[in-house]
């Protein structure tokens, strides 16, 4: 399995070069390869529909319990058989659609590494390497959507969609995190069997909010759903591959996926089939209101979504098996739905359903693929659409009892609305453009060639096909995934006609009420438009005034905090640093008294040294003459040199005795060139008051932090290893020049890089004149400051 | 002993803020003076002080025996107390090159990388550069001219 993610990899970066070299049959080579990945997911088939499952595992960081692990069961299996499958069908399309467009060889580039990408995400079973790929897929969608970068509108909409997608990732990535340490695997397949003790440990729900949090933005979920009409900015190849079949249900993918593991529990069904529910009818509301053939497409994927994550909510026999037979059915029609909406874009120059009518005659091809997926949109027998929506309202009625049936009514007048505005959308998209009047934009239409009508034909096809042999159906696809859903196998029946049943009585007025609407569509949409300019709310401008607070926030707290002012920074670095150990350490209840007959048993010299120490600090912090506060300087690191000699450590004092020689030497030096301290105005009092008392907060802490640390026994196992090797293996007596120079030696070789780059910096800087346009002394280059007088006096 | 380092320090560090939360630059670099000579002997007086008794081999002998004081800080220290003069070398020219360019060693007038927004709240420091009134005598004592 890893081979074919890599084999379809190293394929997209080749792609480019393939596509400049054959730009005619491009998109016939370039299917090939995951052609021939689709036939060897199949050749699974059997043995997946058999019970049998395959793992495969290649370590990566395995320390950290990080693998390359793939798995593939009913489930995986069926997502990867669509996402090569029409990947391959998506393929042969752009090159028909996009032909001769001069960044077509980038275009399959993305498409190819999507591709991968997204087979990655179904076939991962360990954790991590299913957030790589799925923030792969949302990388490459970003780059997909905004294929078209010289739009503005295109642009935002890539930039929608990745933000969207990709905070929903990281909020989703804390989740599976916690659940892998929580449920002690990082392997999805093995956490499968800690099911009930998640399900009942505290942070169930922390994993749960979470995990849903992610799987909600992909899969477009209200409130998150405005993301993805907006992606249909892409070109419709992408729109028919990411945002029907692929990548949309990476949200779906993994909600099922985890539903053995975390789901059955009642805020799991809760939550799960109302988003879903009111997901799948704001879709349907909002579809029938668009003329733009691709934007009542988005809608309706919207809808299809809500309603596959309702039933991933329900989890009841019949919901799992709708499961499988909806996800196939709308994979077939959407894509089909789209290819020949792009089709006819494609040939008749417009997507607008107003200027579409009478293209049966010249697109017939076209027109039979696109008729076939409607009517398995509307849910129609014997079409896949028509299984899907029978089974649907068996899942919803039966959905439990008490406050649960309650839940299931709703959600079944949810799913009769929603369906009912499917079939209006199904009309829209196929009787109106096709069977109408002929308009004056389908004129010129003709039909299109070859690359453009295969995919909907064979996917609308495939649509008619399961719902007819629905045996295979069900042996094949829907008992197998509804093992992986459940976690362990079950009896699965699916079939056309279940007899006169309460489905079929709410199908019929489905249609009724469907046909009704489509009548009256003009009436219906205004009605809606009505209600909706009522309602005043709109996701998308919300959106935005999302982004533009976040803007302002970010360029408020960069005004506070990066002010451009030196001391602020400082200010804030000691500060934070200040509160968070000093914090910490009242917290954890670290502070230690100090013991005062230690310090007054302390020898006189101690004593002495140390007050000089002191003296000299407040001298050189109160000094108002440069010399005296170099001098004062000087004076403590003098004192403390003496008290390093007095302890022992006379190489670290003799070393102390030159650098504060040189230093006191330099500075001085140097600071005859600069201004005078007392050139400066004393700090007013309240920031005085201010920096002091920052200074005490801070000088408190590190005394605090001393006192604790001198408390604890000092580990000295490092010091006796140094000590008894010295000789016998550095073969020097002085312990420390042989830390220095030999156990240590790197970072002994680190400070002498450090101290000849602070030398060379040094050098440059002196050295370094650069020639200014404007006279030196034009005061205007030093930006905003006033002529100065005082500082060079 | 150490007990009394740790006030000792404290008032160090203190004093080193203090001085680096100046605008003055100059101020700032002696709180970068005084602070890693504080950071020094906090890392000797973690390592416990012994008196006397450096870690030397004596000669026949093959490795230290009784007591001795600790090694450890002291390379710590000797490595830091090279890398703070690097630090401060560097400063100290960054400092002098800043005032013979840009005629201020106000490190609130230094605006050239970050002028300030248009509309920042913050107020600009009033007049930050000015003379302090006792020293308005004193002006006509010219020290290095900013361009020499």
């Amino acid at each position: 399995m890893l081979s074919a993610i890599l084999g379809i990899f190293v394929w997209s970066l080749l792609a480019p070069i393939v596509a400049r070299r054959l730009p005619r049959i491009a998109g016939w080579v370039l299917a090939v390869v995951p052609a021939a990945a689709t036939v060897w997911f199949v050749g699974f088939v059997p043995e997946i529909a058999a019970g049998g499952t395959v793992r495969e595992v290649v370590a990566w960081i395995p320390g950290l319990g990080v693998n390359l692990s793939f798995y593939l069961d009913g489930l995986s299996l069926t997502f990867a058989l669509l996402i090569c499958g029409i990947g391959t069908l998506i393929v042969v399309y752009c090159g028909g659609y996009l032909h001769g467009d001069p960044m077509l060889p980038r275009f399959f580039l993305f498409i190819l590494a999507f591709m991968a990408s997204m087979l990655g995400v179904v076939l991962a079973d360990n954790i991590v390497s299913l957030i790589v790929f799925w923030e792969l897929t949302s990388v490459t969608s970003f780059l997909l959507i905004g294929y078209l970068h010289d739009s503005p509108q295109s642009r935002r909409s890539a930039l929608q969609a990745l933000l969207v997608t990709s905070m929903g990732g990281l909020v989703m990535m804390a989740g599976l995190i916690l659940l892998g340490l929580t449920g002690g695997s990082f392997e999805l397949t093995e956490l499968v069997g800690q099911g009930d003790m998640l399900r009942e440990h505290p942070y169930y729900l922390a994993i749960l909010i979470l995990i849903l949090a992610g799987t909600f933005t992909k899969s477009a979920q209200f409130p998150f759903h405005f993301w993805l009409p907006n992606a249909m900015d892409a070109p419709t190849p992408v729109s028919a591959y990411l945002h029907s079949a692929t990548m949309v249900k990476a949200g779906v993918y993994l909600m099922a996926r985890l539903a053995p593991t975390l789901g059955g529990t009642e805020v799991w069904t809760v939550t799960l089939v109302s988003f879903g529910a009111v997901t799948a009818l704001l879709g349907a509301i909002l579809a029938v209101r668009q003329t733009d053939l691709k934007r009542i497409l988005a809608y309706t994927t919207i809808t299809a979504l809500g309603q596959l994550t309702m039933l991933i909510g329900i989890g009841n026999t019949y919901a799992v098996e709708t499961f499988t037979v909806y996800l196939l059915a709308h994979a077939c029609y959407k894509g089909a739905l789209f290819m020949g909406v792009g089709a006819v874009d494609h040939e008749a120059g417009t997507r607008e359903v107003t200027q579409l009518g009478g293209l049966l005659a010249l697109m017939p091809v076209t027109a039979a693929a696109i008729g076939l997926a409607a009517l398995s949109n509307a849910g129609l027998p014997p079409f896949l659409g028509f299984i899907g929506k029978e089974f649907m309202y068996s899942s919803t009625v039966g959905l439990g009892e008490g406050e649960m049936a309650l839940l299931g009514w709703l959600a079944t007048a949810a799913m009769v609305a929603s369906n009912a505005l499917m079939i209006v959308t199904a009309g829209l998209v196929f009787v109106k453009p096709f069977l109408g009047r002929r308009t004056e934009a389908a004129g010129h239409a003709h039909e299109a060639p070859v690359s453009l009508w295969l995919g909907p034909v064979v996917l609308a096809g495939i649509g008619l096909g399961l719902g007819v042999f629905n045996g295979a159906l069900e042996r094949w696809f829907v008992a197998p995934v509804a093992a992986s859903l459940t976690g362990a196998p079950m009896d699965v029946h699916v079939y056309l006609w279940g007899g006169f049943t309460m489905p079929l009585a709410l199908s019929a007025v489905t249609v009724a009420l469907g046909a009704a609407m489509y009548l009256g569509w003009p009436r219906v949409k205004a009605a809606l438009d009505g209600i909706a300019s009522a309602l005043g709310y709109d996701s998308d401008r919300g959106w935005d005034r999302i982004l533009k607070g976040l803007v302002r926030v970010a360029l408020l707290q960069t005004r506070v905090i990066q002010s451009g002012y030196l001391r602020h920074y400082i200010m804030f670095t000691i500060g934070f640093t200040t509160l968070a150990v000093g914090g910490t350490m009242v917290v954890k209840g670290a502070l230690v008294a100090p013991s005062l007959t230690a310090a007054a048993g302390a020898p006189y010299s101690a004593w002495a040294l140390s007050l000089i120490v002191l003296a000299s600090t407040v001298a050189a912090v109160m000094a108002e003459s440069r010399l005296v506060a170099i001098l004062s300087l000087g004076v403590v690191g003098v004192v403390i040199a003496l008290i390093f000699l007095l302890y022992g450590a006379p190489d670290v004092a003799i070393t102390q005795f030159m650098v504060e020689t040189l230093v006191v030497i330099i500075v001085a030096l140097v600071l005859a060139r600069l201004p005078r301290l007392t050139a400066f105005a004393r700090p007013d009092r309240r920031s005085a008051v201010r920096d002091g008392v920052i200074a005490v907060a801070f000088g408190a802490v590190v005394t605090a932090v001393m006192l604790a640390v001198i408390d604890l026994p000092i580990p000295l196992d490092l010091s006796e290893y140094f000590a008894e090797r010295s000789y016998t293996e550095g073969f020097g007596r002085n312990v420390v020049n042989v830390i220095l120079v030999d156990f240590r030696a790197m970072d002994t070789l680190g400070e002498i890089l450090v101290v000849a780059t602070a030398g060379l910096g040094a050098f440059a800087l002196l050295k370094a004149r650069p020639r200014r346009e404007p006279p030196v002394g034009d005061t205007k280059t030093v930006g905003d400051s006033k002529p100065e007088t005082g500082d060079r006096s | 002993m150490e007990t009394l380092v740790a006030f000792t320090v404290g008032v160090m560090a203190a004093g080193s803020v203090y001085l680096l939360l100046s605008h003055n630059l100059v101020r700032v670099l002696f709180g970068l003076i005084l602070l890693s000579n504080a950071a020094n002997f906090v890392i000797f007086a973690a390592g416990g002080m012994t008196e006397g008794l450096p870690p030397l081999i004596g000669l026949g002998e093959k490795a230290l025996t009784g007591v001795y004081s600790n090694p450890l800080p002291q390379a710590l220290i000797l490595t830091a107390i090279v890398i703070s003069f690097g630090l401060l070398a560097f400063a100290l020219v960054l400092v002098y090159r800043g005032y013979q360019e840009l005629g201020t060693v106000d490190s609130d007038r230094m605006r050239l990388a970050e002028p300030p927004h248009p509309d920042q709240d913050i107020p600009e420091p009033e007049e930050p550069g000015r003379l302090h009134v006792r020293d308005a005598s004193r002006r006509v004592e010219n020290l290095g001219s900013p361009q020499s």
